[in-house]
């Protein structure tokens, strides 16, 4: 006889006879491999069709199959959509790690496991469901090969039982992920769901306090990852030439952007592309063919991680000498290639900021939410061509990799820039060019390109052993006068980059700063300590590199300024010191968190209220 | 009262530029230089056949090779860019404007060593352009060590003799599926003219190996990349001609024995077997006369191979003929209507 575990008696737990709606962490942890995607993913759209905010994180190894991995999803009414340390909800399909992920549950949280794992006893102080899935998932699925996929489509039915997520909105998820062409997968994984969910009805009597109810917060929203959304940037920004190699977490960047661009690129008429995207052998090929093609007028970019920007530092070099434009995505991640490439991290700032030999500087985007991640895409490609040099786009595994609620993304109104770049025509008006004159003050020259058909349009291009007539010198006066033009074109994109954004308020006496996906845990943050200590926080997050004048001022109207780092040396801190005055610096207090996972507002709160000894 | 004689009219090619619309600026390699010569052979050739030299776009890498270029073709564009990287510059390139004739230089140290695997790349893509190889088997610009390409036993200036074995570019080539494939010699003026104005007819990648003997590092005996060793081993593999598709091909080519390549562009090229049954069309054929060739320590030159049939990177691509850098935002940004169509989609 099956045994049937429902919680113990209402004293233990902890939150029993409580209510918990819309507000909490949900994880499946499952084995790398098993297709278990596919019913996190219906189940989190379930609950978005519900209207409630949620979000979706993958924790997974680097590996194919047979590794842990953990999807964890969030539902918040109040709209917090970045990692929640705690779980409330477990479902524990992977007996390798079941026991340690139920140990580490605070009391009062749920666990869906499967029943042969025997977990029911571990712990007096949660919420136990037994599902017997191999029974279930025998009637279900007559082929005996499909049913490792189909059987994790048996916790979304009984999930849906427990939080009363509605089986209507399942179905419409499971036919959504699946699309028409899969309809027969799709039925196959509707009669597993709702086996879990008949299952449920019958077997269990609901304990834990957890349920979802509808609400009306996600109305027109869209869900998409971060790599989605630059890539739709990218092509909306008309890139032309786009060049790149494979590298977690970056590669489904540029896979689903040749998804796109084959589907709305391709001239109706001809048949032809109106692009190029090349698979390189390797990062310094990408990079190289990407400046390349930046030098001939393309729109062009590739996209990598930290290690891929190791190998592509000396090149990077070059573009900055040489004022060639691209556009450079970096998702971060844990490097190097045998660290932890499936887990996010903000540490490539202070190598990127300088990457290269010798006196280079470069400008950095920081993205943090999905339309951001559209927006800044787009803006990149204009700044690249206004300011004639590399640009990075700066994103995360957690940004990148992980689906985000977002509102739906707008049209971009303003019409493309090509920046400074003469033709024919201007040759003829102005009877030529001198190439790194600084004619503007902006410490950007006009430049041509090749195959302008006029016999004054070229000129050679290489690193900083050149004059302003692009000529090869030696000499220390005209390399000292390139070398300065570049440092005020630096200068003058500071008050150029996309501007922080700001939130006060009243009474505020110490600050918060964090750039990209910190954005989320450092804003709940702030509420929390608010809410909890009632100390009041003013936070700013600078959206670029090189910092514009907001982040000095606001340091200076604060006592203390908590700036927040995903990496263990402070590196948002550091570049930040080496260019505010020691008074400012002797404000700055840090706060790390480095473990992998992406960083979650109690780790913040509790280490402010540590620092402010409170 | 006299009036002065009009000067005598220019002598042009057939767009009306003159030889020195081709010229670069003056040479800062050693006199005797091989990479001098092919910087005149290149001058010729271009001015000959009338190119118009703001259609070309040079690229090179790092060395005394790659200098040369800012010594020819003044009026192009031209990017030096980092050590053993130029084929990755030029394919990002002429992806950006197929309309360009690339013409990349490089030498045995970028190409053989530091970057082999883009030259392996580039002939696996088979880009549209040439690329010269310039040849003399030392690093002349960090003052002579030994490049791959340097033969088994040749010897430094210093007397250090060479323990390892050499590439050959031309036979690397060949194997990885290159579509135009020659060697020459910088001191083979009339060979070399020929091979490079094939070169700039032929719709694919052309590899050009040319020996270019370093009078400063590796002249001396001892050396196999020397002008005196390379006069006693040139072993021409046949002769020929080119001829442009404006020449009229009836009245200029000899019949006889002969081989007769017809490119894309409607010029010809007309091999004279040279008593042997070469024929330049069979990959077989030409790696096993460089082995041949090899094993008698003689040096090949000439049109080792040539196929015009196979596609270029830009055909696998499916690129338009126009450049894509500067298509109008009408044909690079998507309709408004897109952006809905793919919002609903998310939804």
């Amino acid at each position: 006889m099956s045994t049937l575990e429902v919680s113990p008696a209402e004293p233990v737990c902890a939150n029993a006879g409580r209510s918990v709606v819309n507000d909490f962490s949900l994880q499946v942890a499952t084995v790398n491999g098993s297709g278990s995607q596919t019913a996190n993913t219906v189940l989190m759209r379930a609950m978005f069709q519900m209207g409630i905010p949620v979000s979706g994180k993958n924790m997974f190894p680097s590996n194919i199959a047979g590794l842990p991995t953990w999807f964890t999803i969030r539902a918040s009414k109040h709209g917090y959509v970045g990692r929640r340390k705690e779980i409330d909800f477990l479902v524990a399909m992977n007996a390798e790690t079941a026991r340690e992920d139920v140990m580490k549950l605070d009391a009062g949280a749920a666990v869906v496991y499967d029943e042969p794992l025997k977990l029911g006893d571990l712990r007096s102080d949660l919420h136990f469901y037994a599902v017997p899935f191999d029974k279930l998932v025998a009637p279900v699925c007559p082929d005996a090969k499909l049913r490792k996929l189909v059987r994790n489509m048996i916790y979304d039915g009984v999930v849906a039982w427990l939080l009363s997520i509605e089986m209507d909105e399942v179905h419409r998820a499971l036919v959504k992920q699946f699309g028409k062409r899969k309809a027969k997968a799709a039925e196959l994984n509707w009669g597993a769901a709702q086996a879990g969910f008949d299952y449920a009805a019958k077997t269990f009597t609901k304990t834990d306090p957890c349920r979802v109810e509808r609400m009306h917060a996600t109305a027109g929203k869209i869900i998409i990852d971060g790599n989605a959304a630059c890539a739709l940037g990218a092509m909306f920004a008309g890139v032309t030439v786009v060049t790149w190699y494979p590298i977690t977490p970056s590669s489904t960047l540029v896979e689903t952007l040749i998804g796109y661009m084959r589907r709305f690129r391709v001239d109706p008429e001809t048949g032809k592309t109106t692009y190029a995207i090349v698979q390189a052998e390797d990062e310094l090929a990408s990079i190289g063919m990407a400046l390349g093609a930046g030098w001939a007028g393309a729109r062009s970019m590739t996209a990598t991680a930290g290690p891929g920007l190791s190998l592509m530092s000396e090149f990077i070099g070059l573009g900055y000498y040489a004022d060639v434009p691209t556009v450079i995505f970096d998702v971060e991640r844990v490097g190097p290639s045998t660290g932890l490439p499936t887990r996010t991290q903000q540490g490539d700032l202070l190598s990127t900021a300088y990457l290269s030999h010798g006196d280079t500087q470069h400008p950095m985007f920081f993205p943090c939410s999905m339309e951001e991640c559209f927006t800044m895409s787009i803006e990149a490609f204009e700044f690249a061509e206004r300011f004639q040099t590399p640009v990075f786009v700066f994103t995360d595994l957690d940004l990148g990799m992980n689906n985000w609620m977002s509102d739906a993304f707008h049209y971009p109104e303003k019409p493309m820039n090509r920046g400074k770049v003469l033709t024919a025509e201007d040759l003829d008006r102005l009877g030529g060019f001198v190439r790194y004159a600084d004619v503007d003050g902006d410490g950007v020259g006009y430049r041509t390109l090749p195959g302008t058909n006029h016999p004054k349009a070229g000129y050679f291009t290489r690193g900083s052993g050149h004059n302003a007539n692009a000529q090869y010198t030696e000499r220390e006066d005209d390399y000292i006068a390139n070398m300065d033009r570049l440092a005020h074109k630096f200068e003058v994109m500071r008050s150029h980059v996309p501007e922080p954004a700001e939130e006060t308020r009243a009474g505020a006496r110490i600050g918060m700063i964090a750039i990209g996906s910190s954005d989320y845990a450092a804003r709940e943050s702030c509420d929390q300590l608010q809410a909890e200590h009632g100390v009041a926080v003013d936070y700013l997050r600078p959206r670029a590199y090189p910092f514009t004048t907001h982040l000095a001022e606001f340091i200076r109207r604060h006592d203390r300024v908590y700036v927040i780092d995903q990496n263990r040396d402070g590196q948002l801190l550091l570049l930040m010191r080496l260019e505010l005055e020691p008074e400012s610096i002797s404000r700055l207090r840090s706060v790390r968190y480095y473990g992998g996972m992406p960083i979650d507002a109690r780790t913040i709160t509790d280490e402010v209220v540590k620092q402010e000894g409170k | 009262m006299s009036t002065a004689a009009a000067p005598p009219p220019k002598k042009t090619n057939r767009i009306g530029l003159d030889v020195l619309s081709y010229k670069g600026s003056k040479t800062t390699l050693c006199a005797g230089c091989g990479h001098n010569a092919i910087s005149e052979r290149v001058v010729e050739c271009f001015y000959e056949l009338g190119v118009q030299p703001w259609q070309v776009a040079k690229f090179s890498g790092i060395g005394c090779s790659s200098k040369s270029p800012a010594y020819f073709l003044g009026l192009s564009h031209s990017f030096n860019g980092v050590h053993g990287r130029m084929p990755a510059i030029a394919t990002g390139a002429l992806l950006a404007n197929c309309s360009l004739l690339g013409l990349g230089v490089t030498g045995d140290g970028d190409t053989a060593s530091i970057g082999l695997g883009q030259f392996m790349h580039m002939v696996r893509r088979n880009v549209p352009m040439i690329c010269i190889i310039e040849d003399n088997g030392v690093y002349g610009l960090t003052k002579g060590q030994f490049s791959a390409t340097a033969d088994l036993g040749s010897t430094q200036k210093t007397g250090a003799a060479n323990d390892l074995p050499p590439f050959d570019c031309c036979a690397l080539a060949l194997q990885w599926g290159a579509t135009f494939v020659a060697r020459s010699f910088s001191g083979d003026k009339k060979q070399l003219q020929a091979i490079l104005k094939t070169a700039i007819s032929h719709r694919g990648l052309s590899v050009i190996d040319v020996v270019s003997p370093c009078v400063t590092f590796n002249d001396h005996v001892g050396s196999t990349k020397s002008y005196a060793y390379m006069k006693d081993h040139d072993l021409v593999l046949n002769e020929f001609d080119y001829v442009p598709a404006y020449e009229d091909i009836a009245v200029e080519i000899a019949e006889g024995e002969a081989v007769d390549v017809r490119l894309h562009d409607g010029s010809h090229l007309r091999i004279r077997k040279l008593g042997r049954d070469f024929n330049p069309t069979s990959r077989m054929a030409a790696l096993t006369a460089i082995e041949e060739a090899e094993t008698k320590g003689e040096v090949l030159t000439g049109v080792l191979y040539i196929d015009t049939g196979k596609p270029t990177f830009f055909d696998l691509l499916n690129l338009p003929a126009e450049p894509v850098a500067t298509l109008p935002e009408s044909r690079v940004r998507p309709s408004r209507a897109v952006l809905e169509e793919v919002m609903e989609e998310l939804r």
